[in-house]
């Protein structure tokens, strides 16, 4: 067990955790934020999906050893002074979404996707997307959800 | 394991009738909410002895349904044991209260599938919760409204049919005078009983039911704030693992925990063949189980190579025949047009993306938990009975939870958790992992269905034999005229454990008989929707074959080799659909790919349009998994591809162009749209391929692994 100071969200959070352990799991487990959520544990479906540096990280696959002092970025640290991001909130007016479940994950590599790709291609969409699993099956719409935030952002 | 469809899965035709009390007394009651009216539903026989029963002074009724109350601020709260997982229920139940209470929709609030708070319920299933909870709470809901405009005529001393309700008022239109509901029912202890028998809003006058509106606390799931199952955190909470066996039907011969007990904060709980480890986080506990030395015998089990001989070998009468009319077997041998067939259906997962999840607390003999379950009230029972507790010491909470699409009908997570709980003296979270959710979990039942059918040389259908074995009864009966039919569902012994599953057999009789419709339209050189159309004397099934056909341009191109366009249509539990396809044949690379899907879909008066538009597509794309690719395979008492890596469910790079076409029927009453909007994908797509030249009688057809020791690769691959 180590002790770890993490930059999440913005703030600077010290957590005891064996070094392997996965971000993940730190996450929900020690820091109670439980909007990145577990669903494969294999880095296949995306739902643990973090931002590291900005860039979409599968968090059970990252351990927290391996962390260092790259800024997190998790579901809970978009929404800024009570305002969506401009992903969340296209998430929100296509209803991109059923049960929910895999949606942090989906918007925060949307968010990764925009800011490598700010106007990406339907089929550049798909391709950065495809380890994102959505089994309720709201691809479509989560797609036009991308589609409205890099519109959006083009105004 | 069990031996055939579990009797608590079995499919339910009907939701039935059971009354419980109202969870709540009288004076928790009152603690909860304050003063207020309360409406509650009872059934029409129960109704006959509770009448008169009306304002304040009485004890609450025993057996309700549900029920409603409206606070001193004009909140409204509505109890149902129903649960949201995706659906879309919680908004579209909500809507029908604010229609027929006459109140804004954000000041309802629906409070589902917690034991303690809301009546007994069945369970979620069956797609019931819109024909059968719809209606109650619409009728408790006008109810309220009359009370409250009787109310307020009284206070103002004129004729309450002079008066009008509105947004959550009472307002008499000559005067502009008006109350809230809130100040008619403040401070007081209104208590009303209603039974079936109020006049609802015709859905053709609909203002707020019938429309788009977004997601309840939809905002919630976009910040990561709405708490699922395996999110709730309790003070003091430690987190579980179980050790799991080799095999199905294993048993213990012997353990060594040595290890673990070494490991600090880490308890090993070992009751019989169960082993179980507490930790105080799960990395930890998932460590510990990892360290465990255990031996398993496993018995010798059966794989896919015999999976489809033993369904059929197996199998029983049953109850004997669903249908049996006419001289089937005079017919079938005199007709021209013949065709036979055996269909086949693998094993698929539901593989919700939240697997199952538990947190239970005790307190003393009394045990809250909190898990994902389409059935709170039959968790709970669960508990109570491996606990030996009474039903009143358990206490079930089902947050909105990541999914079940049937699978989440048991509570063998509510379970563990709660012993592992019990043993650590704290509560304890327990969330299973990809691999346990692949295989400890029940899956959809594998089939083999066999169908018989004949024609007449101008295509008139003569005779229709189909037998079904293991796979189940849902949809199993033709909805075609056919004169002379025998429609068998034969129970078998099932090698896995298997339960119910979006649209239950449904889907797999649809897609045998659908793919049959097909080889014999083609056999009578008709086409496929003129040979449907033909047959058919179903107004409404036909209305979706044509609303399909119409919107896809059916018959406007040829099918061609590498390219093949199929329709397919089919009904139950009151929903109508029928899907054309396109599909991309690739012979050379052996590929096929679905390039556009066209659904209709009718099932009566629509609630929310967006929200069913949502669920026919994803129905749509989670279809596309058990069409092409989705199976479970197995092999001594072994799930052999129990990970995301192994068993493929469709991906954004799967999905066609979808069109959803909806018929809104305002003049028939709302059915459920959560399951057969499934049904028709898999023989829109196995028409599609037929039409190109590729028969693939099978569930899935194109699957990207052979299944272990079969005798031939997959056409498609």
């Amino acid at each position: 067990m180590r002790e770890f100071v993490l930059h999440i969200n913005g703030s600077h959070v010290s957590v005891t955790a064996s070094p392997e352990e996965s971000l993940l799991s730190v996450l929900r487990d020690h820091l109670k934020l439980t909007g990145t959520h577990y669903g494969c544990g294999e880095g296949q479906c995306g739902a643990c999906t973090v931002l590291l540096d900005g860039v979409a990280t599968r968090s059970c696959l990252t351990p927290v050893g391996g962390v260092g002092d790259t800024q997190i970025v998790t579901i809970e640290g978009l929404e800024q002074n009570g305002r969506l991001s401009p992903v969340q909130q296209a998430f929100l007016d296509e209803g991109a979404f059923q049960c929910g479940y895999c949606t942090s994950g989906m918007i925060l590599n949307a968010v990764s996707l925009l800011r490598k790709t700010p106007h990406p291609t339907d089929q550049q969409i798909v391709a950065s997307m495809n380890g994102n699993i959505c089994r309720c099956g709201t691809y479509p719409r989560i797609v036009a959800a991308i589609r409205r935030a890099a519109d959006g952002a083009a105004q | 394991m069990s031996g055939r469809v579990d009797s608590e899965l079995e499919p339910f035709q009907e939701e039935r009738w059971r009354l419980l009390a109202l969870p709540l007394d009288r004076r928790d009651f009152l603690r909860f909410f304050g003063g207020g009216l309360l409406v509650c539903f009872v059934h029409p026989a129960v109704a006959a002895q509770e009448s008169g029963r009306s304002f304040g002074g009485h004890p609450l009724p025993r057996d309700i349904a549900a029920w409603l109350h409206i606070d001193a601020a004009s909140q409204v709260r509505v109890f149902t044991g129903k649960v949201e997982v995706g659906q879309n229920i919680r908004t579209s139940l909500a809507q029908l209260v604010a229609e027929e209470l006459r109140v804004p929709f954000e000041t309802v609030t629906m409070v589902m599938g917690d034991t303690a708070l809301t009546p007994y319920d069945m369970g979620t299933f069956g797609s019931r919760s819109t024909p059968t909870m719809g209606p109650q709470l619409r009728t408790m809901s006008a109810a309220a409204r009359k009370m409250l405009l009787e109310a307020a005529a009284a206070r103002w001393r004129i004729e309450p049919a002079s008066l009008k309700a509105e947004a959550g008022k009472v307002i008499d239109p000559r005067t502009a005078r008006s109350f809230t509901y809130g100040e008619l029912t403040g401070g007081q202890d209104l208590v009303h009983v209603v039974s079936d028998s109020e006049i609802l809003a015709s859905a053709a006058d609909w203002k707020i039911a019938g429309t788009s509106l977004p997601k309840a606390d939809g905002r919630d799931f976009v910040t990561g704030r709405h708490q699922y199952p395996s999110d709730i955190v309790r003070e003091n909470m430690l987190f579980g693992a179980v050790l799991r066996p080799t095999g199905y039907d294993a048993t213990l011969v012997s353990l060594d925990s040595s290890a673990v007990e070494k490991l600090p904060g880490v308890q090993v709980v070992h009751e019989g063949d169960f082993v179980g480890v507490v930790a105080p986080d799960g990395f930890t506990a998932q460590r510990a189980v990892s360290l465990l030395r255990a031996q398993w015998k496993v018995p010798a089990q059966p794989s896919n190579r015999e999976l489809f001989a033993l369904l059929k070998d197996s199998s029983d009468p049953g109850d004997g025949p669903q249908s049996a009319s006419g001289a089937v077997e005079q017919a079938l041998a005199a007709a021209p047009i013949r065709v036979d067939q055996q269909y086949t259906v693998q094993y698929i997962a539901h593989a919700p993306l939240e697997p199952r999840a538990a947190v239970a607390e005790w307190n003393g003999s009394n045990v809250t938990v909190w898990t994902g379950t389409q059935r709170p009230f039959g968790v709970r029972d669960e508990l109570a009975q491996a606990f030996h507790l009474a039903a009143d010491q358990v206490h079930v909470i089902q947050p909105d939870m990541g999914s079940g699409y049937g699978g989440k009908h048991t509570g063998e997570t509510a379970i563990e958790a709660a012993r592992l709980a019990r043993a650590a003296g704290k509560p304890v979270k327990l969330v299973w992992t990809r691999s346990e959710e692949f295989t400890w979990a029940y899956f959809r039942p594998a089939g083999v269905i066999e169908i018989r059918a004949a024609a007449q040389s101008d295509g008139k259908l003569v005779a229709w034999e189909h037998h079904n074995h293991n796979s189940g009864s849902a949809a199993i009966g033709t909805p075609y005229v056919v004169p002379a039919q025998l429609v068998h569902y034969h129970p078998a012994r099932s090698p896995l454990r298997q339960g119910s599953y979006r649209s239950l057999a449904a889907a797999a009789n649809v897609f045998a008989r659908e793919s049959h419709m097909d080889a014999l339209a083609h056999a009578a050189h008709l086409d496929p929707l003129d040979f449907r159309l033909k047959n058919l004397a179903d107004a409404r099934l036909r209305a979706v074959l044509q609303a399909a056909a119409e919107a896809f341009g059916w018959g406007r191109e040829k099918s061609t080799p590498a390219r093949g366009f199929g329709i397919a249509g089919g009904t139950d539990k009151g929903g109508y659909t029928a899907a054309c396809a396109e599909v991309a044949i690739d012979p050379a690379a052996h590929t096929v790919r679905i390039v556009r899907v066209v659904q209709a879909w009718e099932s009566g008066a629509i609630v929310n349009p967006d929200g069913l538009r949502n669920q026919i597509a994803g129905a749509i794309v989670q279809g596309i998994g058990g069409a092409l690719f989705e199976q479970v395979l197995f092999a001594d008492g072994r799930v052999l591809n129990p990970r995301f890596a192994q068993y493929r469910v469709p991906r954004f790079s799967d999905v066609p162009q979808i069109e959803v076409v909806l018929l809104d029927r305002k003049d028939l009453p709302s059915a459920g749209a959560g399951e057969t909007g499934i049904v028709v994908l898999a023989p829109a797509v196995a028409n599609a391929l037929f039409a190109a030249g590729v028969h693939a009688p099978t569930l899935p057809m194109a699957p990207r692994t052979p299944a272990p020791g079969a005798s031939a690769p997959p056409l498609w691959s």
